[in-house]
């Protein structure tokens, strides 16, 4: 495993499934009543988020505390950071207190890059999301959840909806994943299509032509602007959020007009293959990429994958920072067996 | 020092614009002669044998930061680069703080490249107030000012009202003024932080099209053929551009541009590092704009290379690439990129040099004194090259009080050895004097 998770596509397949399984040992942990690891015992994680976003901290923060590790939350709004004081300088501060990994959330693509290569810190980076470039995390949890949903039956097929299972060792070859919606502005659009596209799947993204950057035409995937015609061969849909104000920017006349023609209703869904799944990063736009009636349908992975993302996070601070013993395994029953 | 002010200099076996080696002897700031075998007893001799005697360099293109960002650079460390790099008369950009908008600071930046003795500095003026493209500066009161200045600019930003534009382009004709477009159509680069293209999808950094430059140059070329106007370029970086600058000169418009070394030579893929030392504007493009770029400046569409010397303090590139100043320096690495990239792939020889980097863009600032032949009676502006020096730069040894090159660690070709302006030496074996 490398120092740091800056890019998806910095993952190679047996990386990308190391994680993936990692994760499915991490996931068992979570049923057990004590849902606590000592294996970061000691050691100290950062949250430092100048952006915003409390789904993604809040899963940082379990996820590091369940490995036991201590954890710190370093938010810029009401910091030095509002004052002036430069990348630089805070991670210089968080070098000085002992940071052990620095999960990392910017309004500006490429600061994680900056903050691992600069030779500011010393400890391992995590992306947890930056600018409009990428968000390997959230990658790796929905490759995690289509992994479960789509080869998680005995024979590596799909299982039924509602019951993921346990592909452990599988990647995602040959299954057809869709993307729908902003993926000019989307490091999750990003991410997903260099980890899946490592992991085997064929990707389409779909979008109105003003929201596919100049230049997708060179990413290892198909791009559509039709839904309707990619819906049938897909085996899972992944609706992204569209923000309301990109309308103020004439990426799409109105958000009815954007609904009726990208946005994902039973109608659209009965269309997909019977074993297909809906996927949301969240937080969702409710009548706008997808409605409720999808939203709430058991086709649709939402919730499961916010839990998901606790397990892959723990796997990724894990591999960065614990080392070569099993994560879960003979110090655990030690410790149970001790009480 | 070794050439003192009141000696007289005998530049011994120079290839003049890389032609036979002849003798040059230069007598109170003016060429005495120039030819086999000179003799001058009492001179100071320069050996320069296999070394390439240009006129000295002209850059259309420079901002000194004096007054306001005297932390990046001043008019003194800044003719300094530019004597170290071989230029005698540099261009001093308007976006200052205060803006060089007004008779007095267009004077005060003049007077201060007097001051400085490395190299002249002829303030450019703003077009605009405060560079705010709304309402035109007093253009004439800077031209009759002792900085006589003839090129306005809102360099930075893009004079885009068509109106102002041809306003301005129509009103310098009175004194043989032009105006500089920094051509970017402003509402196209909201937010754009690099070449939009393979390399801008894949960072996720907001996307500067080649579109954005190209309609304005088109737009400007066709405001000045109806005006009857001069308009020159700025910075010109897409293969489209070219090509539109192409067209208006067939027209026999009155068109000139300008490139920079970087874009001579770099490539968006760079960006990939995130290092903002590549973040500039325009922003670096593609290969195939490169070479471009490259054909242009070779068959005359592009008239000359201008450096866009653009020093930041360290803090400000120090950083992640969206908090980041965008500009590089130039001044004293312009010479060996354009032996690098023009040169030594045979586009350019050394007199299509010495007319890209001096008698064209004087000619085009219309610089009496400067850019001038090398011959008997001349102004003794004269810069000596070693073309056979490799170097790798270090900006450590920069005169320019700024550090932020794109080309430290990489090796370039050629060194300026001697810089004489009006016969003075500024560079003494590639030490300023």
């Amino acid at each position: 495993m490398k120092r740091h998770l800056i890019s998806a596509a910095d993952l190679t397949r047996d990386d990308a499934v190391l994680i993936l399984d990692t994760a499915e040992e991490m996931a068992r942990v979570a049923d057990r009543p004590i849902k606590k690891l000592p294996t970061l015992r000691g050691r100290t994680v950062v949250n430092l988020f100048f952006e915003d976003s409390t789904r993604t901290r809040i899963s940082f923060e379990a996820a590091a505390k369940r490995l036991s590790a201590d954890v710190i939350n370093f938010s810029a709004k009401g910091s030095s950071v509002s004052k002036g004081e430069s990348l630089k300088d805070t991670a210089l501060t968080l070098e000085a207190m002992g940071a052990d990994a620095v999960v990392i959330r910017h309004h500006d693509s490429g600061a994680p890059h900056r903050l691992a290569t600069s030779g500011w810190i010393g400890g391992s980076v995590v992306n947890a999301g930056d600018g409009t470039h990428e968000h390997p995390t959230q990658a790796l949890l929905d490759a995690f959840t289509m992994r479960r949903h789509l080869a998680g039956a005995p024979d590596g097929g799909p299982t039924r909806h509602g019951e993921p299972g346990d592909s452990s060792g599988r990647d995602l070859a040959g299954r057809r994943i869709t993307v729908v919606g902003d993926i000019l502005h989307s490091r999750v659009a990003r991410s997903n299509v260099h980890l899946l596209t490592t992991l085997g799947a064929e990707v389409t993204l779909v979008a109105p032509p003003t929201l596919v950057p100049v230049g997708a035409g060179n990413w290892p995937c198909e791009i559509s602007y039709d839904l309707d015609a990619v819906l049938p061969k897909s085996d899972a849909v992944m609706m992204l959020r569209v923000q309301r104000e990109r309308m103020n920017a004439a990426f799409f006349p109105t958000e009815r007009e954007y609904a009726r023609r990208y946005g994902l209703d039973a109608d659209r869904m009965a269309r997909m293959p019977g074993h297909a799944i809906v996927m949301h990063p969240g937080p969702m736009n409710r009548g706008m990429e997808i409605t409720a009636e999808v939203a709430d349908s058991e086709r649709c992975t939402a919730v499961e994958q916010v839990a998901n993302g606790v397990s892959i996070r723990m796997a990724v601070l894990y591999l960065l920072l614990g080392g070569n013993e099993p994560a879960v395994g003979a110090p655990i029953a030690r410790t149970e067996e001790s009480k | 020092m070794t050439v003192s002010d009141d000696r007289n200099t005998l530049i011994r076996g120079a290839r003049v614009l890389g032609a036979e080696a002849q003798d040059v002897l230069i007598e109170g700031g003016t060429i005495a002669a120039v030819g086999p075998g000179l003799s001058a007893p009492d001179a100071v001799v320069v050996e320069a044998d296999g070394q390439i005697l240009l006129p000295g360099l002209v850059d259309l293109h420079t901002h000194l930061r004096e007054p306001g960002r005297e932390d990046s650079e001043t008019v003194l460390t800044g003719t300094r680069a530019a004597a170290a790099g071989g230029f005698t008369a540099v261009h001093a950009m308007a976006n200052t703080f205060p803006v060089a908008d007004t008779a007095g600071v267009v004077e005060q930046v003049w007077r201060l490249g007097r001051e400085s003795g490395y190299c002249d500095v002829q303030p450019v003026g703003a077009v605009t107030v405060g560079l705010e493209g709304r309402k035109l500066a007093e253009l004439g009161a800077m031209h009759d000012s002792a900085a006589g200045v003839r090129i306005f600019s809102d360099d930075g930003k893009c004079v885009d009202d068509a109106v102002i534009m041809r306003r301005a382009l129509e009103y310098v004709k009175a004194f043989d003024g032009v105006i500089a477009q920094h051509a970017q159509e402003p509402r196209l680069t909201e937010g754009a932080q690099m070449n939009e293209g393979v390399v801008s999808a894949e960072l996720g950094l907001g996307g500067w099209p080649a579109v954005a430059e190209e309609s304005v140059i088109a737009r400007d070329v066709l405001l000045a053929a109806h005006v009857g106007s001069r308009v020159h370029i700025c910075h010109v970086s897409t293969a489209g551009s070219v090509e539109i600058v192409r067209w208006a000169k067939s027209k026999g418009w009155n068109v000139t541009a300008e490139v920079t070394p970087h874009h001579l030579l770099l490539t968006d893929e760079l960006v990939r590092s995130y290092d903002p030392v590549y973040k500039v504007n325009p922003p670096l493009r593609t290969e195939a704009d490169v070479t471009a770029l490259r054909e242009g400046l070779a068959d005359g569409t592009i008239d000359c290379v201008a450096t866009d010397h653009a020093p930041h303090p360290h803090e400000d590139k120090d950083c992640e690439w969206g908090a980041a100043a965008m500009g590089m320096v130039g001044l004293e690495t312009a010479l060996s990129v354009v032996q690098h990239t023009m040169v030594e792939t045979g586009l350019l020889d050394w007199a299509q040099v010495a007319d890209r980097m001096s008698f064209r863009p004087a000619a085009i600032g219309r610089l009496g004194h400067q850019g001038r032949p090398v011959s008997t009676g001349e102004p003794a502006n004269l810069t000596l090259v070693d073309p056979a020096y490799r170097g790798v730069v270090n900006p450590v040894g920069f005169a320019s009080r700024s550090r932020n090159t794109p080309y430290e660690g990489r090796e370039l070709p050629g060194r300026v050895t001697h810089t004489f302006l009006r016969g003075r030496a500024t560079v003494v074996d590639g030490k300023l004097a």
